[in-house]
């Protein structure tokens, strides 16, 4: 009835009501007048046919002015100094129903103050401007699911609490701010907000999930962030890191100028110069000497020009990119066994899936985002079932919990299909009509019953039947995955046996269903798509077929090189050994990222012409001859497409600082002083039309049709309304099927001895991103988090004398880096996980440089370490 | 997991409607609810923590506090309290240096009150360890405690 009254425009006050939440019913401002039945809260009465209402006057006016009254009473605070003056809900309801001085003091109660908590760096929670409305709870419950927040208390005592009472940046709290940007009082609101004076509809530029937001600008800052509820990604929401993390943006280190290194310094220059200097270097290195690496930061138009730099100007196949070091195999596997390398379905499906699995992703903390909408579907009903070394935040809403040991997914999967089969719970019907190679697929399963399987993997035989026989009977299944599946010298085979699992039980093709690799960078799925790939040219369009390099050539003008170039891995110790003598690095910091990275740092130092372009002087930017100042998301216009495929618009908000300039601009100056042809770009929108003639599955977008929202691929025509489920009726296949993969299993490259007894495995933490270029400028982000800490079970921490925050050395056999320990159950014993965010600790010194056969990904979810206390 | 909590546990399915039984049972092993151990309650229950504390916290016979040897319970009934029963609270808490809801930091003893304890007819009383000790006055209250100390009782 509520909802009904203000869609007609009849105000009803109301303190507890959120469109986003299930109605409480208990601030009882929304009472109202029902005909024959007396009074009734309108957020919880459906309307009902003629119902006749009064939404004011007589009893109404009463109990309302009593409700508001006491409010008033019991609450704190200076309305001209808090920071909710003016959007306050209590301010204007109390305008509405009109408030007497006289009868309000007579209610003040005795003066109670309770302490203002402030731990959190972004917001404020002053329980003395708190009306119990309960909305921060049921956000922070149903809608994040992260329940750090509750009722404790009874009665005139009652508060919104932490477990414990204790300071809210030590709880649970995500620090997404959902509650704040809900709380209808000054209870909980933004520290140092200030209002915005225009807002600009953009994309966030952190993980692959793309949430809509827009950005508050006053002058030429940013001064907030708030999610788009009309974007179908986020529906409004934010995690951390995007309603809180732009701060970077106008951090003081920010490139404003471009460097040429001279008398082995780097020092300012002018673009003339720079692009001078630039041109110089790369010119006598054409053709296999030049590679590129593109970013999975910058958006689809400047990786397109980027490739076709590389390509049409340098004669070179040699460009790739991040996507090596995380979804690689997700390409090479998927292509294979579907046709198709990216997510098959929705982040929208999740809500109406059946069944939802999640093996090596962290989902909470890597895609905050889809993590919370993960757990919003599991308490709605849907069953969930985790795999992953680590006892991660998304284990506890799990119906089913698989711990198994880092690099034995493809025996635990095997092993769950093997269950499937044997118990005839596959789907024979979409197997005969859509799939093929399913004989040879069987006998492969043979070697995984169950006692070899909990052998390898660790998990109880039972557990992994009732895992198999879940995720079989409850149709749909969405299966996720990540790094977890991808990172390792078998990760093509990982990520074969979860295209293996969702084939066996139909769930490919369908609604909520599906094989979804969840993307890590922001628009990592696009520089795949646009082809800065060492084998393919923009949409997947292999270099080696000669009918695609003649569509390439007539429309670039220019003859395109038809050998596959090397991979990010292959051009760094290509670089090395002096084979390739001329690099472009664009937005990428493989110093920190890469496995085995002082390997990285030595190559580069080899004497190769390094050209870094970048919004900050990065690890790997200090190396360089020069070093080029781009354009941040909010400074520059183009495309992102998300993990979903979807490709969606970013806006510029302001101008760039100093001298710096957006990415598309540097690479075609660069390519011009070059030679180039083709490079004469207007602006980013003629970059996707020229994109949309050459790539089929973009054919019909242009920024144009994405003013009114985004555009899931493949969106081939003008008129077409683009595609959330990918294989509906046939596999982007050859011959339309999809295709079963037998598989073996294969352990880890490196094996624990007795020197290195321990398995280090990388992960990510949910308030740093990557390798911390942005986020570590951000302060409040570093004020929640400031270092790196290694992860190990208190029992391993005990027989070692290691206690909690103790000073640690942790060494492999290719380096060692000094950490503080935190002690936790969440990695089991023999485990021990640190993340690569801070570069004072370079987890990636550690890790196994050895490469997946196909995908050529390193193997950083895995390696033999020693920990002891630092001396 | 504490050692005493796993049986606990294992005579559960770890379900959110357990979780009031389980605090309980929890309160009977260790006299109190520690930290830790709601921390593995949440988890098992599949209560977030911070649900946990809100029903510890609305309930009266939870406590976050370890209990001392001898507990003291003093009846703030309305007969004991027209007979003396704040006086006789005053006394209590002045003698043993604690307030009410609090533990002695030796914990010797541990100082709260009841709304009745339905021994109205010997007002004003209290109990010690769930004996009762009737017609209490400020004078006899440290007589009484000493005689406490004898008895040897384990708290409850």
């Amino acid at each position: 009835m509520l909802e009904t009254a203000l869609a007609a425009g009849i105000y009803v006050p109301h303190l507890c009501h959120h469109p986003d939440l299930k109605p409480a019913g208990v601030c009882r401002l929304c009472l109202v007048q029902v005909e024959g039945r007396g009074l009734a809260p309108a957020c919880r009465t459906p309307v009902e046919s003629g119902m006749v209402v009064r939404t004011a006057g007589g009893d109404v006016d009463k109990a309302r002015r009593i409700a508001v009254e006491l409010l008033i009473a019991d609450h704190q605070g200076d309305c001209l100094r808090c920071a909710k003056n003016g959007q306050c809900e209590l301010q204007r309801i109390a305008a509405y129903v009109g408030i007497d001085e006289q009868r309000l003091a007579r209610l003040r109660p005795p003066s109670r103050r309770l302490p203002v908590d402030s731990s959190n760096p972004f917001f404020e929670r002053d329980p003395n401007k708190c009306v119990l409305c309960g909305i921060c709870v049921r956000t922070c419950q149903s809608l994040q699911g992260a329940g750090a927040i509750d009722f404790a208390f009874r009665g005139y005592d009652t508060q919104v609490s932490t477990f414990g009472g204790g300071p809210i940046a030590q709880s649970r709290c995500e620090s997404c701010g959902e509650c704040v940007v809900r709380c209808p009082v000054g209870a909980l609101a933004v520290k140092n907000a200030r209002q915005p004076s225009r807002e600009v509809r953009t994309v966030c530029p952190y993980c692959g999930v793309g949430c809509g937001m827009y950005l508050g600008v006053q002058g030429d800052r940013i001064v907030g962030v708030r999610g788009d509820p009309e974007s179908p990604v986020n529906r409004g929401r934010l995690c951390v890191k995007g309603r809180f993390g732009h701060g970077f943006v106008h951090h003081p280190q920010r490139l404003t100028a471009p460097l040429v290194r001279k008398n082995g310094r780097l020092v300012p220059a002018t673009w003339d110069e720079a692009l001078d200097a630039v041109a110089r270097g790369f010119a006598p290195h054409r053709g296999h000497r030049f590679a590129a690496i593109a970013s999975a930061k910058c958006t689809n138009e400047e990786n397109y020009v980027i490739q076709k730099f590389a390509r049409a100007v340098m004669g070179t196949n040699h460009v790739d990119h991040c996507a090596r070091l995380c979804h690689a195999p997700s390409v090479t596997g998927l292509v294979q066994s579907l046709g198709s390398g990216a997510m098959t379905n929705s982040i929208d499906e999740i809500r109406f899936a059946a069944c939802i699995f999640a093996i090596g992703t962290n989902t909470t903390s890597a895609h905050p985002v889809i993590g919370a909408e993960i757990r919003r579907a599991a308490q709605a009903g849907a069953k969930l079932i985790v795999a992953n070394p680590k006892e991660i935040e998304l284990a506890r809403a799990a119906d089913i919990f698989l711990q198994h040991r880092p690099g034995s997914d493809v025996a635990l999967l095997m092993g769950m299909m093997r269950v499937i089969v044997d118990e005839r719970l596959a789907d024979e019907a979409f197997i005969a009509a859509r799939c093929e190679n399913f004989g040879p697929f069987c006998d492969s399963l043979q070697r995984f019953d169950l006692d070899t399987v909990e052998e390898i993997t660790g998990v109880p035989r039972e557990k992994i039947a009732q895992a198999a026989r879940c995720y079989a009977t409850n149709r749909p299944a969405m299966l996720f995955y990540a790094m977890g599946i991808t990172q390792h010298t078998h990760g093509t085979d990982n990520v074969l046996a979860t295209s293996n699992l969702a084939l066996l039980t139909g769930n490919v093709g369908r609604p909520s269903s599906g094989v979804n690799p969840l993307r890590g960078q922001n628009n990592v799925q696009g520089a795949c798509d646009m082809g800065a790939l060492p084998n393919v040219l923009p949409g997947y369009q292999r270099v080696d077929a000669p009918e695609v390099r003649a569509k390439f050539e007539s429309a670039w003008g220019c003859t395109l090189p038809e050998i596959p170039g090397l991979t990010l891995t292959e051009i760094i110790d290509a670089a090395g050994q002096g084979e390739i003598r001329a690099l472009y690095l664009v937005g990428e910091n493989p110093v920190l990222s890469e496995a085995n990275a002082r390997h990285v740092e030595e190559a580069l130092g080899r004497g190769a012409f390094l050209v870094v372009q970048d919004i900050f002087l990065s690890e790997t930017a200090r190396l360089a001859d020069v070093v080029l100042p781009a354009a941040s998301f909010a400074e520059k216009d183009g495309t992102f497409t998300n993990t979903e495929r979807r490709v969606q618009r970013v806006r510029k908000a302001i101008d760039p600082p100093g001298e710096s300039k957006p990415d598309w601009w540097i690479t075609c100056r660069i390519a011009q002083r070059l030679g180039g042809k083709g490079f004469e770009y207007p602006g980013p929108s003629e970059i996707l039309d020229e994109i949309a003639r050459l790539v089929p599955s973009y054919g019909g977008i242009s920024f144009g049709r994405l003013e009114v929202g985004g555009l899931p691929w493949p969106c081939p025509s003008e008129g077409h309304p683009g595609t959330p489920i990918l294989h509906t009726q046939r596999f982007a296949t050859k011959d339309g099927k999809a295709r079963f993969v037998p598989l073996e299993y294969r352990p880890p490259a490196e094996a624990c001895d007795e020197r290195f007894p321990l398995v280090l495995t990388t992960d990510r933490s949910l308030i740093h991103y990557h390798t911390g270029t942005m986020t570590r400028r951000v302060a409040g982000l570093s004020a929640l988090e400031g270092e790196e800490l290694v992860r190990m079970n208190p029992v391993d921490a005990q027989a070692l004398g290691i206690a909690d925050g103790d000073m640690v050395e942790v060494s492999s056999r290719r380096g060692t880096m000094r950490v503080r320990a935190r002690l936790t159950d969440a990695c089991p014993p023999g485990v021990v996980s640190a993340t690569f965010h801070f570069a004072e600790s370079r987890t990636n010194e550690l890790t196994n440089a050895a490469l997946d056969p196909v995908a050529k990904i390193p193997e950083t979810k895995v390696c033999a370490v020693r920990v002891q206390r630092a001396g | 997991m504490h050692p005493r909590l796993r049986p606990i546990l294992d005579s559960f399915q770890g379900k959110p409607e357990e979780l009031i039984p389980i605090l309980q049972r929890v309160q009977g092993a260790f006299g109190y609810l520690p930290a830790e151990v709601l921390a593995d309650v949440s988890r098992f229950a599949r209560v977030p923590e911070s649900s946990v504390y809100g029903v510890a916290t609305f309930y009266d016979q939870f406590r976050f506090t370890p209990i001392g040897r001898r507990h003291i319970l003093v009846c703030r009934g309305t007969s004991c309290h027209v007979r003396g029963a704040a006086d006789v609270l005053r006394a209590i808490e002045d003698h043993l240096g604690i307030k009410e809801g609090q533990t002695t930091p030796d914990l010797a003893y541990s100082l709260e009150t009841a709304p009745c304890l339905g021994a109205c007819a010997r007002s004003p009383c209290m109990m010690v360890n769930r004996k009762v000790e009737a017609g209490v006055t400020p004078a006899s209250v440290r007589a009484l405690l000493r005689k406490a100390n004898g008895h040897g009782a384990e708290p409850r």
